[in-house]
C-alpha cells in the first residue's frame, strides 16, 4: 500500500505539524517504505491472540485521595513561554462569534 | 583509573577526596570533550559542590552512601531541577525543569557527583545519536564512528573516562547497543523495577532507565542504588531485595540458550556471531550447559516496535504545544501556534515517528497496525516463556555489527532501525538484558555479548554477564 500526499496532510494536521511542500512528499515516501516493512506482521494470522498493551500485570495503581506536595506554581509558569495572572496565555482558541 | 567501586570504597574510608576524585574527572572532561561531545551541558561548579558535601559527611564521620565521591553522567531526558533539560531537541532549548527524576535523587542521596547531561537522539529516538539538534557524539574508541544511540553520550563518557557511571535510557535497545558500541557495560532492567519519574517519556510501555559502566560489578553497584518502588511511578514495583553485587556464584549448571534467530539474523557481521559463540564456550567451559534454542516470534519484534513505538511517541509528544514550556512559535489562533512551534522545535527523525504513529492510531488503520503488533507482542513473551522453562538465561549478540561511521545509515531510516534488532524483544516483554563486551571486530572496534533474562531475573543474568566478562573475549 502506499501512503499518499494527502493522508500525509491529513495525519500531519492530526499531529499538529506545519509540514512544508517538501517534508509532505518525503514522508510520503519513507512512511510508505517503512509500513512496508510491517507487511511480516500484517500478514500473520492473530486470530484468538489477545493484545499485549504493558508488560506488568498491574492495574489501578491508586494514590490515597490526600493533599500531597506539588510544584510550586510560579516556579512553573515561570518557564512557559507565555503566562499572565498565574494561568499560561495562548493565542485565541475561537474566531470571531 | 578506579572503579566506581573502589572509588566510593576510598571516599568511604577518607584515603581520597571526593572533591579530587571529581576534579580529576573534569580534568579528564576538559581534556577530551571538545572533540567527543558526549554532554549537552557539563556541570562542574555544582559537580564541586555535591563533592564538598559528600566530603563534610565524611569528615563528620557520617557514611555519604553507596556512591560515595562517584562522577555519574545524566542522559540529558532526566530532568534535573535548575539544570538545562533539553532531550537534545530545540523544543525544550532553555528549559529548567523544576524537578529532580527520582533516579537523580537517588543517586545524589547515595553520595553521588553528577558531572553534567549527556547527549542523545532527539528524545530518544535513534541508534547513533546522529539526530541530536546540538551534533553527534564521537565514538571515543574511534572518531569517525558513531557511538550508538539514543544514549550515546552516556556510553561515550563512560568510554572516555568521562565519569565511571552513568544512566541511559532503553525503549529498543537505547542503552545496549551504545554500550556495545564503546566496549562498555551496558543494562536494561525489568520493565518497572527503576521509577521513571522525571525521565521525559518516548514510549511508556517500554522505557526503562538503567545504568553505564566499566564493568559488571559497577553497573550493579548503580543498579542497586537507582533501583525501587517509587509512588511517584504507577509503573513502579518492589525490587527484589537482593544486592546485584557479585555473590561469589559460579554459572557451573546454569542452563543457557543461544538464541538461534538472534545469532543468524540477517545481516549479522560473522565476527558478531563468532564472538557471541566464543562466550557460549566460555560459560560451558565454567560449568554452564549451553544448547540452542528457536524463539520464533523475535524476528517479529521489530516491525511490532515500529509501529508501538511511535504510536506511543505521538500521543507522550503531544504535549510539547508551545503552552507550558519550551519553544513557542506564535501563530493567529492556538492550533497554528501549535503546528508551527511543533515543526520548528521537532527534528526529522522524531517528526517522522510522530506521523508514523499518528496514522498508526488513526481511524481505519488503528486494528492492521497497532492492534496487531500488540498482538505480535502477546506472541514474543509466550514464545520467551517457553524458553525460560528450559533456561535460565539466553545469549545473543547485542547488536548486528560493530560501530558504524558517521552517514552510513542517515539516508535510509529502516536500516538504521536494523541495529536494534536484537534489542528490541526484551522491551516488548519486559525483561532485562544487559551488553557485556566481549573481544574486539578486525576494525579493532568491542563487540557486545547480549544476556538475558525472564522478568526480575536480574541476579541470575548479572551472574553470568559478570562469567563472561572473566573470560575476557580474546578469540
Amino acid at each position: 500500500m502506499s501512503i499518499t500526499r494527502s493522508d500525509v496532510e491529513h495525519v500531519a494536521m492530526l499531529a499538529r505539524l506545519a509540514l512544508t511542500p517538501d517534508e509532505v512528499g518525503e514522508f510520503a515516501e519513507q512512511l510508505t517504505a517503512i509500513l512496508g516493512h510491517a507487511t511480516d506482521i500484517s500478514s500473520l494470522d492473530l486470530d484468538g491472540v489477545p493484545p499485549t498493551a504493558h508488560p506488568l500485570p498491574v492495574t489501578n495503581v491508586l494514590r490515597e485521595d490526600v493533599i500531597g506536595r506539588s510544584l510550586d506554581r510560579d516556579e512553573v509558569l515561570a518557564a512557559a513561554p507565555s503566562a499572565e495572572e498565574g494561568r499560561f496565555r495562548v493565542p485565541r482558541i475561537m474566531g470571531e462569534a | 583509573m578506579q572503579s566506581a567501586i573502589e572509588i566510593a570504597a576510598a571516599v568511604r574510608s577518607g584515603a581520597r577526596t571526593a572533591r579530587s576524585v571529581t576534579e580529576e574527572h573534569l580534568a579528564t572532561i576538559a581534556s577530551r570533550e571538545g572533540e567527543i561531545h558526549a554532554f549537552n551541558h557539563v556541570t562542574a561548579d555544582a559537580a564541586l559542590a555535591q563533592a564538598d558535601a559528600v566530603d563534610s559527611k565524611v569528615a563528620r564521620g557520617e557514611d555519604p552512601g553507596l556512591l560515595a565521591g562517584v562522577p555519574v553522567a545524566l542522559k540529558d531526558n532526566l530532568c534535573t531541577r535548575g539544570v538545562p533539560t533539553t532531550c537534545s531537541s530545540k523544543i525544550l532549548d532553555g528549559w529548567l525543569p523544576p524537578y529532580n527524576a527520582t533516579v537523580v535523587d537517588r543517586v545524589m542521596a547515595a553520595g553521588g557527583v553528577a558531572v553534567g547531561k549527556t547527549n542523545l537522539d532527539e528524545f530518544a529516538m535513534g541508534s547513533s545519536t546522529e539526530n541530536s539538534a546540538f551534533g553527534p557524539t564521537l565514538n571515543p574508541l574511534d572518531p569517525s564512528r558513531v557511538p550508538g544511540g539514543s544514549s550515546g553520550g552516556s556510553a561515550a563518557a563512560v568510554a572516555a573516562r568521562f565519569a565511571p557511571l552513568s544512566l541511559g535510557s532503553d525503549t529498543g535497545g537505547s542503552i545496549r547497543q551504545p554500550a556495545s558500541f564503546c566496549g562498555v557495560v551496558g543494562v536494561k532492567p525489568t520493565y518497572g523495577v527503576v521509577s521513571r519519574y522525571g525521565l521525559i517519556a518516548f514510549a511508556s510501555s517500554l522505557d526503562q532507565i538503567g545504568p553505564f559502566a566499566a564493568t559488571v560489578d559497577d553497573a550493579a553497584l548503580l543498579l542497586d542504588v537507582i533501583s525501587g518502588h517509587d509512588r511517584m511511578d504507577s509503573t513502579s514495583i518492589a525490587a527484589p531485595p537482593t544486592s546485584l553485587l557479585n555473590d561469589g556464584g559460579s554459572v557451573a549448571g546454569l542452563r543457557v540458550g543461544l538464541v538461534t534467530e538472534l545469532t543468524d539474523v540477517e545481516g549479522i557481521d560473522p565476527e558478531v556471531r563468532a564472538a557471541v559463540e566464543r562466550a557460549a564456550s566460555a560459560l560451558e567451559a565454567q560449568g554452564a550447559i549451553v544448547e540452542r534454542i528457536s524463539v520464533p516470534s523475535c524476528i517479529y519484534g521489530l516491525s511490532a516496535y515500529y509501529l508501538i513505538a511511535p504510536a506511543e511517541a505521538s500521543s507522550n509528544l503531544a504535549r510539547y504545544d508551545g503552552v507550558r514550556y519550551g519553544l513557542r512559535v506564535d501563530g493567529d489562533d492556538v492550533y497554528e501556534m501549535n503546528s508551527a512551534t511543533r515543526d520548528a522545535g521537532f527534528g526529522a527523525e522524531v517528526k517522522r515517528r510522530i506521523m508514523l504513529g499518528t496514522y498508526a492510531l488513526s481511524a481505519g488503520f488503528y486494528d492492521a497496525y497497532y492492534g496487531q503488533a500488540q498482538r505480535v507482542r502477546t506472541l514474543i513473551i509466550r514464545d520467551f516463556a517457553a524458553a525460560y522453562e528450559r533456561f535460565d538465561v539466553l545469549l545473543s549478540p547485542t547488536t548486528p555489527t560493530t560501530a558504524f561511521k558517521f552517514g552510513a545509515k542517515t539516508e535510509d531510516p529502516f536500516s538504521m532501525y536494523l541495529s536494534d534488532i536484537c534489542t528490541i524483544a526484551s522491551n516488548l516483554a519486559g525483561h532485562p538484558a544487559m551488553s557485556v563486551p566481549f573481544g574486539l571486530g578486525s576494525d579493532a572496534m568491542p563487540i557486545g555479548v547480549q544476556v538475558l533474562a525472564p522478568a526480575l531475573g536480574e541476579p541470575v543474568m548479572f551472574r553470568v554477564a559478570r562469567a563472561i566478562e572473566a573470560a575476557g573475549g580474546v578469540a
